[in-house]
């Protein structure tokens, strides 16, 4: 602290250096007030900054919130060498592009070691979020001015309401006009007037917000007025119907989409195991295998990181179904009908796998990075978003099951392969090549669980380790489904994951699990066969 | 009697005729018991290498009591029982001076009852859940009261954190820590209705239900804080689905105890940007030493991506004192060398002191800091000086009447009210 004054002394002849060099330069006052208030900010601790950040926004400065975007988003620094205050505006490398905090203007390129950045705490990037959403009504995008609005709800002081009052007249859009009344209803229940409390509890009643609800809960709590009261107590049972409501389609969407999860890593078991009968253990290897096929895509096409989940696609179908190829090739075939040798075996490959990946690319998690359209989610309203991720797994695990019921019922592939598993023998007679078909099944099977690791890329780890924590579920939806039956599959990981999901708000994740094992081996129990059976004289030798 | 006391003498003879022959090939044996393959060799390889650059270090200073070190490196494969039976190997067969290793609990309450039997000295590097002092192991992560009591008083004192969600992977580490501080939160004077504890099972990987519940919990109207003892892979699922349901670290920050630099270079940071980890290092943080070091692991490591974080470091003061301990009894005699090391001082990386106290534990400075898009982390509070490491927590009604002292009580487990000491086994 005891530093301060001549620091601050020198920072201001450093400061005030540009206007004796260049006295032609005509500086409003406010200019010299807003970059001496910014200086402030490289001494700060990080509840002064929250000040600070605040006078700044005062001085109207027209930079004012691109500097305040900037520092919220850690691009705020100063020069080391002259304590100059500057907005980063890209950087390549090591290098820094530099913006001028006060015309914006480009400021050449700075390297990183020169420059000391000005840092935020999450405290401190909230107050700037709610300043910043100040600026943001007048925004001409609808999605900013939605957001700013509920950002502003989250604090509504004097002149924030002023704002949204303001800003009411003029809005078009009707969702954010709808907002702008739950923010300025919110405020006036703090009014005097129970008439105007009683309008703003019938506005709120409207909504399904958690944010409204409490605040209403709250009213109930303190409100004199007996008509104000019951207003608002029925306003709040409305809003927790409709937040019931919605809850349970959400719920049912959790168990969809871990249903599908659970179809996708089950589809290419269903493939080989189900079709073929081999116990392959090392079908979560080959997910693996997928899902190290996107980090390597993603490698090799690092500017186009949206694409590259789409290409990783038929690349991961390929480097999988290959894999799965030549282990048929080499090892299965010479093991049919040996039930547990071909589980040792596989289960030899899944460690050789999991190793080599360790060796090629180290023990270490690789990072695969969420492209932008897969991140974030969908907000149907208050009470109800889905998450993008997810809802593009459910809608994927459909595609990808339509498209392999497609394969094995309309194409001559399918045939043969439907031929080979239903009789082998007959098939054979008729001129199959069942060695060529049972490489062609298991590829297939093989590469639908490397497509399957695409997609596990976006939910979970890459690392080594992935196989092995879903080879389990996998089998499980095999099995309960039904041995051979596709459509068992689909019914059957859709079952348990909305069992899963129904389960797990009450007795909680470890517990909904371990239910959901005993449901299955109970049902087992009575239905060895599973939900829908293989029935004819091919399923009695299985 | 006579018997015992010839069959007595006879194998300290034998014992001495092995430890020349040992002697003999003047090496010092140091024992690295890391998994190596399996799911933790993802955090334990790390901790080898970092061994065996300190004792590639130590050997070009000359070695040490002129003798040079050798490393015996063994893979307990992730594999619990099998930690003690390499345990039992790098005693009994190798004659180990010194083992470094184990990073789960598991593995350590494993390895336990083999190093109190032969009478085995372990550093064990990893932050755990205290309510244990052994003779034989010197505790050189964080106990309880050094990681997250700190990391829960920024948040209360500091964030205004009013309501908890404590989120762990169900087993002891989780457990036990979660019971410490839901004691410590109720001593504070928060709400039992304001404490949600949960737990997942390893390597959970859905965590759509716990999000939309934790988002819930969040907002009944008070500042929430998320705490978690989410076990390594479970978290990029849990941090991915935070930022996919729109909840940012500064409406709900989580602070972790179990995530570093390490795991944040496998990921995808942009969800986890702002979320808090408790530490007693981070690479992040300025000073010569942790420049050196840095320096050196990439040197040694021939990768100048690789990161370096708190277990490391661990490793770095562990393996140091030893050294010390060893210079100061002359030998490397467990006896000797466990009597040599309470009250010696190493220097941490990050600045100040760290010391042995007699409850095998030692002191560290506290760190909290905010995820960075870099995967470095942003300090944002330190602790003042260092904090002494507890055994046995205060917070927890079995164990805070429990000393543990192996200078003058010589006992890891000595309850003050009734005066006894339960033997040097924890439990």
């Amino acid at each position: 602290m005891k530093f301060l004054p001549s620091g601050g002394q020198w920072v201001w002849t450093l400061l005030l250096a540009p206007w004796i060099l260049f006295p032609i330069q005509a500086q409003p006052p406010t200019d010299a007030a807003f970059l001496s208030t910014l200086g402030e900010l490289r001494e700060a601790s990080y509840s002064e900054k929250e000040t600070i950040a605040e006078r700044l926004s005062k001085t109207g400065h027209p930079s004012v919130r691109a500097v305040l975007t900037g520092f919220m988003e850690d691009r705020l620094c100063f020069r080391n060498s002259d304590r100059k205050v500057f907005l980063v505006k890209s950087n390549e490398g090591d290098s820094l592009n530099l913006a001028d905090p006060l015309t914006l203007k480009d400021a050449g390129f700075a390297s990183a070691d020169s420059l000391t950045k000005i840092g935020t705490n999450n405290g401190l990037r909230h107050v700037l979020r709610t300043t910043i959403a100040h600026f943001a009504l007048s925004s001409p995008d609808v999605s900013v001015r939605m957001e700013a609005v509920r950002e502003m709800q989250q604090s509504l002081d004097e002149p924030t309401v002023a704002l949204l009052r303001e800003r009411s007249g003029v809005e078009t859009n009707p969702g954010v006009k709808n907002e702008i009344a739950t923010g300025l209803a919110l405020a006036s229940l703090d009014g005097s007037d129970p008439n105007a409390r009683l309008e703003a509890v019938a506005t709120l009643g409207k909504s399904v917000s958690q944010v409204v609800r409490n605040r209403l809960a709250l009213l109930l709590e303190n409100e004199s007025d007996a008509k104000v009261r019951r207003a608002a107590a029925a306003a709040v049972a409305t809003i927790d119907q409709w937040r019931t409501f919605y809850s349970a389609i959400e719920t049912l969407f959790f168990g969809l989409s871990l249903g599908s999860v659970l179809v996708l890593i089950a589809i290419g078991l269903a493939i080989t195991f189900g079709v073929m009968g081999v116990i392959n253990m090392a079908h979560g290897e080959l997910m693996m295998l997928g899902a190290y096929t996107t980090y390597a895509v993603q490698t090799a096409m690092p500017g186009h990181i949206g694409l590259s989940v789409l290409v990783a696609i038929p690349a991961a179908f390929l480097v999988s179904g290959s894999t799965g190829v030549l282990l048929e090739r080499t090892i299965i075939r010479f093991l049919y009908g040996r039930p547990l040798e071909t589980l040792l075996a596989t289960f030899g490959v899944s460690l050789f796998l999991q190793q080599s990946v360790r060796s090629i690319f180290s023990a270490l998690n690789r990072s695969v990075v969420t492209p932008e359209w897969m991140s974030g989610s969908l907000r149907l309203n208050d009470a109800l978003t889905i998450t993008y991720n997810r809802l593009y797994i459910v809608i994927f695990t459909l595609l990808v099951f339509s498209l392999i019921l497609a394969v094995l019922k309309r194409t001559r592939i399918g045939l043969d392969i439907r031929a080979v598993s239903q009789n082998r023998a007959m098939a054979k007679a008729m001129g199959i090549r069942t060695e060529w078909v049972d490489a062609m099944t298991f590829g297939l099977g093989s590469g639908i669980a490397g497509v399957a690791g695409v997609a596990l890329s976006q939910l979970t780890n890459v690392g080594p380790n992935l196989g092995q924590s879903y080879i389990i579920d996998s089998f499980m939806v095999v099995v309960f489904g039904g041995v051979g039956n596709l459509w068992g599959s689909l019914i059957g990981g859709m079952s348990m994951g909305v069992l899963n999901k129904l389960l797990e708000p009450y007795a909680g994740a470890v517990l909904a699990k371990i239910f959901v094992l005993v449901a299955l081996i109970l049902f087992i129990q009575a239905r060895p066969r599973g939900l829908f059976p293989q029935a004819g004289r091919a399923a009695e030798d299985k | 009697m006579k018997l015992k006391a010839s069959i007595t003498a006879w194998l300290l003879f034998a014992g001495l005729v092995i430890s020349k022959s040992a002697a003999g090939q003047d090496t010092i044996k140091v024992g690295v018991l890391h998994s190596l393959s399996g799911t933790m060799a993802i955090s334990e390889t790390t901790l080898k290498d970092t061994i065996l650059m300190m004792i590639d270090a130590q050997n070009k200073k000359g070695g040490l009591l002129g003798k040079k070190l050798e490393a015996v490196v063994v893979d307990p494969a992730s594999n619990w029982p099998l930690f003690a039976e390499k345990a039992a190997q790098l005693l009994e067969k190798d004659k180990v001076a010194v083992v470094f290793g184990c990073w789960t609990s598991v593995s350590r309450k494993s390895v336990l009852p083999v190093f109190e039997k032969d009478n085995g000295l372990l550093f064990y590097p990893v932050q755990y859940e205290g309510e244990e002092s052994s003779k034989n192991v010197i505790y050189t992560g964080a106990a309880p009261n050094q990681q997250a009591i700190p990391a829960v008083d920024y948040l209360m004192k500091d964030v205004g954190v009013k309501r908890w969600v404590l989120e762990g992977t169900d087993y002891v580490y989780p457990r036990t820590t979660n019971k410490i501080l839901e004691a410590y939160l109720k001593a504070k004077g928060v709400k039992p209705e304001d404490i949600s504890i949960n737990y997942t099972p390893f390597g959970h990987s859905d965590w759509q239900t716990r999000v939309a519940a934790i988002k819930k919990f969040g907002s009944a109207g008070k500042k929430t804080a998320v705490v978690s003892t989410i076990n390594g892979d479970a978290n990029v699922p849990f941090y991915k689905e935070l930022g996919n349901q729109k909840i940012s670290a500064e409406q709900i920050p989580v602070v972790a105890f179990s995530v570093g630099e390490e795991e944040l270079s496998g990921l995808d940071t942009k969800p986890l940007l702002g979320h808090l980890a408790a530490w007693n290092y981070f690479e992040s943080i300025s000073t010569p030493a942790n420049k050196a070091f840095i320096a050196q692991w990439h040197t040694f490591i021939k990768n100048q991506k690789r990161t370096t974080n708190d277990p490391m470091e661990a490793h770095y003061i562990g393996f140091n004192l030893w050294v010390k301990a060893v210079e100061k009894a002359k030998s490397t005699d467990v006896e000797k060398v466990l009597t040599a090391l309470p009250g010696l001082e190493t220097p941490n990386l990050t600045g100040g002191i760290a010391k042995v106290l007699p409850n095998h534990h030692i002191t560290k400075p506290v760190y909290i800091g905010e995820v960075k898009a870099d995967g470095q982390f942003n300090v944002v509070w330190k602790s003042a000086g260092t904090v002494p490491g507890d055994a046995w927590s205060d917070f927890l009604p079995g164990s805070k009447d429990i000393d543990a002292d192996w200078v003058t009580l010589k006992c890891g487990n000595y309850n003050r009210v009734t005066k006894k000491c339960s033997g040097q086994n924890y439990k």
